[in-house]
């Protein structure tokens, strides 16, 4: 058994699934605050990593610059996405909000299509050294930085939630929106305040992703690979997102390990999580940290 | 005894004029409710299940909006501004904040979280923690409790649900039924402090009660709602003092029926409508 590949495929699963964590922590704060199942949250890493592409390469910013200018875009273009596309869609079953939310993901991966073509560019150098090597294994920077990123993030994301006003407005909305209204949060700011958040957030991680394996199509794919790690830690449980994103970042990756070494089925990098998913979904209807709900059918 | 024209001078701080009020655009529950509520008194509105009171808090707070109602007819004016048109969230910034029924705390957070959210429209953070001191003073109990509001016993999370309005520094709290599910000698305890904020911090409580005894004995006013609209009103003292009421709402009536031979052939005396 190779077993310095194998540390080396679950490091980068590591590292792959701090970055599924903080795109399934929007997932979940979309869902707990407006009860949405936001089919086009990969959508939202597509079009920040090209946003960003274009201002450094179209505009030739620098890289600090030209981040900062796409997240101050994403946080903007999330909040009228939520007013003029789903907020008239409050009090609208949940499988019309769901379709417009597919919709929605069509959409935009057409055109991002239209905008910048359709084959894969790679954003312009950042640093000067490509690769690190931390205690023997090979560490890309950008991998480095991602997994910064992923921290402050979620760092962040605690904080803001304990904490601050607006956080604990948005959670008091996620527990009952009348009471919040009593309180004199305002519903409508919050939803719009939570797809800003998400939008914001995914758009790093697509930025991240966007810098070590190029812009292309592939980034929306995160968004359905967030999926098995959402609903494994449970829908509503931003904690489960994080643990669910690093099950199954390593899983995949000692999956292709496997798979590579001795199974040679091929793919099952792809779809290991999946079948993990179907597995404890058996066990555990509500994911490892979700509320059990009652439901009457 | 019109209540109407007793307090017409000088402008009650809440005036509710003949309202009306659809929910879901065809389900009419009330049907021109008027009332009037003076400033730094406490006012309860007494009646029976299904009589519209929660509809007529809600209709005033705003709320109603979010359960589908709306007031299709009438007026109402707080603090010489008229507020039916506005949001909830607009409404609680006037200074008037609604204690719905049920406590109806945040369960997932720390009783310090909710007190902190209760005053979610204030700017004046410096004062906030001194707030907090003051709600800890009216419930020591709260103080103790340092987990999650939802493991609170029944009893501590009204308080908690009181504690929470009063961080809003509110001018007018609208309260729903702060007695429901209490054992007897907490229903005490919420009476009192009902009347200590009223007297203490000057807030005026517009009050609905099922527990008609309690709630006559706190209030200086009060209105009985039957079926979307106001039947009776007077002075508590005057409600207290009436035989319809004693016999509807207080348990008692005349003396003959007292004897367990005339109990098996009461018959309801007279309805109001």
């Amino acid at each position: 058994m190779n077993f310095e590949l194998l540390t080396q495929l679950i490091i980068n699963g590591l590292i792959v699934g701090l970055l599924y964590g903080v795109v399934g922590m929007c997932f979940v704060l979309v869902y707990k605050s407006t009860q949405i199942v936001n089919f086009c949250q990969g959508e939202f890493l597509l079009i920040g990593a090209w946003v960003c592409w274009a201002f450094l390469v179209y505009l030739q910013l620098p890289f600090i610059v030209g981040f900062l200018l796409t997240l101050v875009f994403m946080a903007g273009f999330g909040m009228l996405l939520q007013m003029i596309v789903l907020r008239p869609m409050i009090g609208e079953p949940i499988i019309s909000v769901i379709m417009v939310t597919i919709g929605l993901s069509m959409f935009f991966q057409a055109l991002m299509k239209w905008i910048f073509g359709v084959s894969a560019e790679s954003y312009p150098k950042v640093f000067s050294q490509e690769t690190f090597e931390i205690f023997g294994l090979r560490v890309e920077a950008a991998y480095l930085m991602s997994t910064g990123f992923a921290l402050v993030i979620m760092a962040a994301f605690y904080w803001f939630f304990k904490y601050s006003k607006q956080g604990l407005a948005m959670r008091a909305t996620a527990f009952d929106q009348q009471v919040a209204q009593s309180l004199g949060i305002s519903v409508k700011r919050v939803f719009a305040m939570s797809w800003a958040i998400a939008a914001t957030v995914s758009a790093t991680a697509g930025v991240v992703i966007g810098m070590v394996n190029g812009v292309s199509d592939s980034l929306s794919v995160i968004g359905i690979k967030v999926f098995p790690a959402v609903i494994l830690g449970g829908l509503d449980s931003i904690i489960g997102a994080i643990v669910g994103g690093l099950i199954i970042g390593v899983l995949e990756n000692v999956a292709e390990f496997f798979d590579g070494q001795y199974l040679h089925w091929g793919n099952l990098y792809d779809i290991a999580p999946f079948y993990v998913l179907l597995i404890i979904l058996w066990f555990k209807p509500y994911g490892l940290f979700g509320t059990k709900d009652i439901e009457r059918i | 005894m019109s209540a109407i024209a007793k307090i017409e001078t000088p402008p009650p701080m809440l005036s509710v004029n003949n309202i009306e009020v659809v929910y879901d655009e065809v389900i009419q529950v009330l049907r021109g409710v008027t009332l009037a509520v003076p400033e730094g008194d406490i006012v309860t509105l007494l009646g029976p299940n299904g009589a519209g009171k929660s509809t007529t808090l809600k209709a005033i707070s705003g709320l109603l909006r979010s359960e589908y109602g709306e007031v299709t007819r009438g007026d109402i004016h707080f603090m010489g501004e008229r507020v039916d048109k506005q949001f909830a969230e607009e409404i609680v910034r006037t200074g008037m904040f609604q204690v719905m029924e049920g406590r109806r705390i945040i369960e997932d957070m720390t009783s310090l979280d909710n007190l902190k959210l209760g005053a979610y429209t204030r700017n004046d953070t410096q004062n906030i923690a001194r707030d907090i001191e003051m709600v800890y003073h009216f419930f020591p109990r709260l103080k103790e409790r340092t987990g999650l509001a939802g493991y609170l016993s029944g009893g501590e999370q009204q308080m908690l649900a009181i504690g929470r309005a009063l961080m809003a520094r509110p001018k007018m709290i609208l309260l729903d039924e702060p007695s429901m599910g209490l054992s007897p000698l907490l229903v005490k305890e919420v009476f009192k402090i009902i009347e200590q904020i009223n007297k203490e911090q000057g807030i005026t409580i517009l009050l609905v009660e099922q527990n008609a005894n309690y709630a006559l004995r706190a209030a200086d006013y009060g209105y009985i709602m039957e079926s979307g609209k106001i039947v009776m009103d007077g002075t508590s003292e005057y409600l207290l003092s009436n035989e319809d009421v004693k016999e509807f709402y207080l348990g008692g009536g005349n003396e003959e029926r007292k004897s367990f031979k005339n109990l098996k052939s009461y018959k309801r005396r007279k309805r109001w409508l």
